[in-house]
């Protein structure tokens, strides 16, 4: 265990951010689901007593006969942005003080990093190029990811939840989100603290070997069933791509009629929605896990090998 | 109040005059009526010093607030938002647990902050910078060494930029949670992925601007993917098909040549401090104006139960 490798990885000045999302996101992710578990019970409770769900506020937040349901934006709204304005000034003062914003030799073509690592955030990107040709981890997904964070309010014809917490009406809309969040988190923290030199898979606490060679042996996905004529890879990646859209749309469809509530669900969804939903889950929340997985644990480098473009 | 010489004896209000009757005892006359003058004078100056006691009835006061800031009329607290520019995005009044922060984490308004700290250290910084292959390096090394709180200045620059990734990030996984992204918001969920995207780029593009190993070689790799675009890129699918070379790709329009060199320098320099912050400033109106326009935040609201779903409207 070398801990002095994983203290310069994880003290560098410039992670230092995806070192504090490993505490923020759990903790958001509990004060989120905590009220979400709140607003949960007060449902079933009221959808067990549907007198007091006439009469109840309908809040698990505290409410008596009488009080306002307003408040003077000043000074009540202006004094928490106020606070919060100076609280976040004091932490970037005290961050910038006591931590260096890092700064490396000039720049010099004839020098390579090694690693060569984008700022964290882009990291998700750059560890994507382990599992697909750049065209597609550096166009074809970042587009996907945006178009379809931007088709996501539009194909989610869930009702409930809408201004509040709660995981027992929106099940199938937050795991949907949930896995993209998750494996976006997890690209980051892969890149970041386990590629080493040469883009080299090292666990936390491996020393980074500059001089490490990795005998990987990538096969296509045709290789294990013996196909070498390119007219019949190029047939056989499609089918084999075709098929996992079926299946995965399956697989989905299957979650969307899980139980009467997501059919009911489901009947107020167009078919519009429902195709465009299934496209962007299967192609970007489906399909990165699933090649992830196929090159971590199989070696597969490609499943569809054409002339053109390979998947 | 009026102040008049009490010797005064042409009627004439205000003035300081002299007599042209009387000459005898000249000096005398002269010495007392100025004594007599100044004492006028100082009781008016007092006077007067009185009324800006209470600044708030000063009329330099009055033109620059246009409401009193009596506290106990409900009127006056909205007219305190209302007539501010700096405020006036606000509404007058709110929900009463809209302001829970448990629910909104603010992390929006802190993004929008962060933003404005990162134009104020940004604008500095570009006082001691220059976007030159043989300057930019130097320069950094300069703000680090000699500028009076230079290192500082670089240091919040960067980091307020990290936080502002991260605010963004958590902003948006809140939106999911409490689901404001469904009707009537989905537009602005939209602008909403736009600002992300925005802020990814503002950010990327000022990495490469020390000009050091670091920003070089991630600009590098970032760009090399741009080479692999379908149809535009030299190197990706149906690329070189359509005629596309190293020489007029969208990597060669986005670094100004075929290697990261002074023009790219020069490009990133130029999206970062002004391209990037003014797209995003347009879009960033678009978004708090349409929190207004959709009706506020979207919470806390009343739980909706299973029983009350509606048919869908044809």
């Amino acid at each position: 265990m070398d801990w002095h490798q994983l203290w310069k990885i994880t003290a560098a000045p410039d992670n230092i951010p995806i070192v504090a999302m490993l505490f923020l996101v759990p903790f958001f992710t509990w004060l989120g689901l905590k009220q979400a578990r709140e607003n949960d019970r007060l449902i079933e409770q009221l959808e067990r007593d549907p007198q007091l769900a006439k009469t109840h506020h309908r809040k698990t937040l505290p409410w008596r006969p009488g009080w306002a349901r307003e408040l003077h934006v000043w000074p009540f709204l202006i004094r928490i942005e106020f606070l919060a304005a100076v609280i976040v000034t004091v932490i970037l003062f005290v961050w910038s003080i006591t931590l260096d914003a890092p700064l490396e030799e000039p720049a010099n073509p004839n020098l390579t990093m090694n690693p060569s690592k984008a700022p964290w955030y882009f990291l998700g990107l750059q560890e994507m190029l382990v599992y697909f040709d750049p065209w597609i981890a550096g166009v074809v997904m970042p587009s996907l990811i945006m178009v379809g964070l931007m088709v996501f309010p539009y194909v989610d014809s869930n009702p409930f939840g809408n201004g509040y917490y709660t995981i027992k009406q929106r099940r199938f809309a937050l795991g949907m989100f949930g896995i993209g969040w998750l494996t976006w988190i997890a690209l980051i923290i892969i890149g970041t603290f386990i590629r080493g030199p040469g883009w080299i898979w090292f666990w936390p606490g491996q020393t980074w070997d500059h001089n490490a060679v990795v005998f990987d042996k990538n096969r296509d996905l045709h290789d294990f069933v013996g196909i070498t004529s390119m007219p019949a890879k190029i047939i056989f990646g499609a089918i084999v791509v075709g098929l996992f859209y079926v299946l995965a749309g399956l697989l989905l469809h299957k979650l969307m009629t899980w139980n009467g509530f997501e059919r009911k669900l489901l009947a107020r969804t167009s078919l519009l929605q429902y195709v465009m939903f299934q496209f962007f889950a299967i192609s970007v929340l489906i399909a990165l896990p699933v090649k992830i997985a196929l090159r971590l644990a199989l070696n597969i480098k490609y499943v569809w090998v054409t002339p053109w473009f390979n998947v | 109040m009026e102040p008049e010489s009490p010797e005064s004896k042409t009627g004439k209000p205000g003035g300081i005059t002299t007599k042209p009757g009387v000459t005898t005892r000249t000096g005398v006359g002269l010495l007392e009526k100025a004594r007599e003058e100044s004492l006028a004078l100082k009781d008016r100056a007092l006077d007067e010093a009185k009324a800006y006691k209470d600044p708030q009835q000063t009329q330099l006061w009055k033109s620059i607030f246009r409401v009193s800031h009596e506290r106990s009329d409900p009127r006056n607290r909205s007219l305190a938002v209302l007539s501010n520019v700096f405020l006036h995005l606000h509404p007058a009044k709110i929900n009463r647990d809209a302001v829970r922060y448990g629910f909104t984490w603010g992390m929006g308004g802190i993004t929008f902050y962060l933003f404005i700290v990162l134009t104020f250290t940004g604008v500095l910084l570009m006082f001691y910078y220059h976007p030159t292959k043989v300057q930019a390096f130097r320069d950094i090394l300069y703000l680090e060494h000699d500028v009076p709180f230079g290192k500082l200045l670089r240091n919040m620059h960067r980091w307020a930029a990290h936080l502002m990734i991260i605010t963004t990030w958590l902003h948006m996984f809140r939106v999911v949670l409490t689901g404001s992204y469904k009707r009537p918001r989905e537009f602005n969920w939209c602008v909403g992925v736009v600002l992300l995207v925005l802020t990814l780029l503002l950010s990327f593009t000022g990495y490469l601007l020390p000009d050091d190993q670091l920003g070089f070689w991630a600009v590098t790799v970032g760009t090399n993917m741009a080479r692999a675009t379908p149809m535009f890129g030299s190197e990706g699918p149906f690329g070189p098909q359509l005629g596309m070379t190293p020489f007029n790709d969208v990597r060669f329009g986005l670094l100004g040549g075929s290697i990261v060199d002074s023009n790219a320098l020069l490009r990133s320099y130029i999206w970062h401090c002004i391209g990037i912050p003014l797209v995003a400033s347009i879009f960033m109106a678009v978004h708090f104006w349409r929190i207004r326009k959709d009706g506020g935040i979207s919470g806390p609201a009343p739980v909706m139960l299973e029983s009350e779903m509606k048919a869908k409207k044809p």
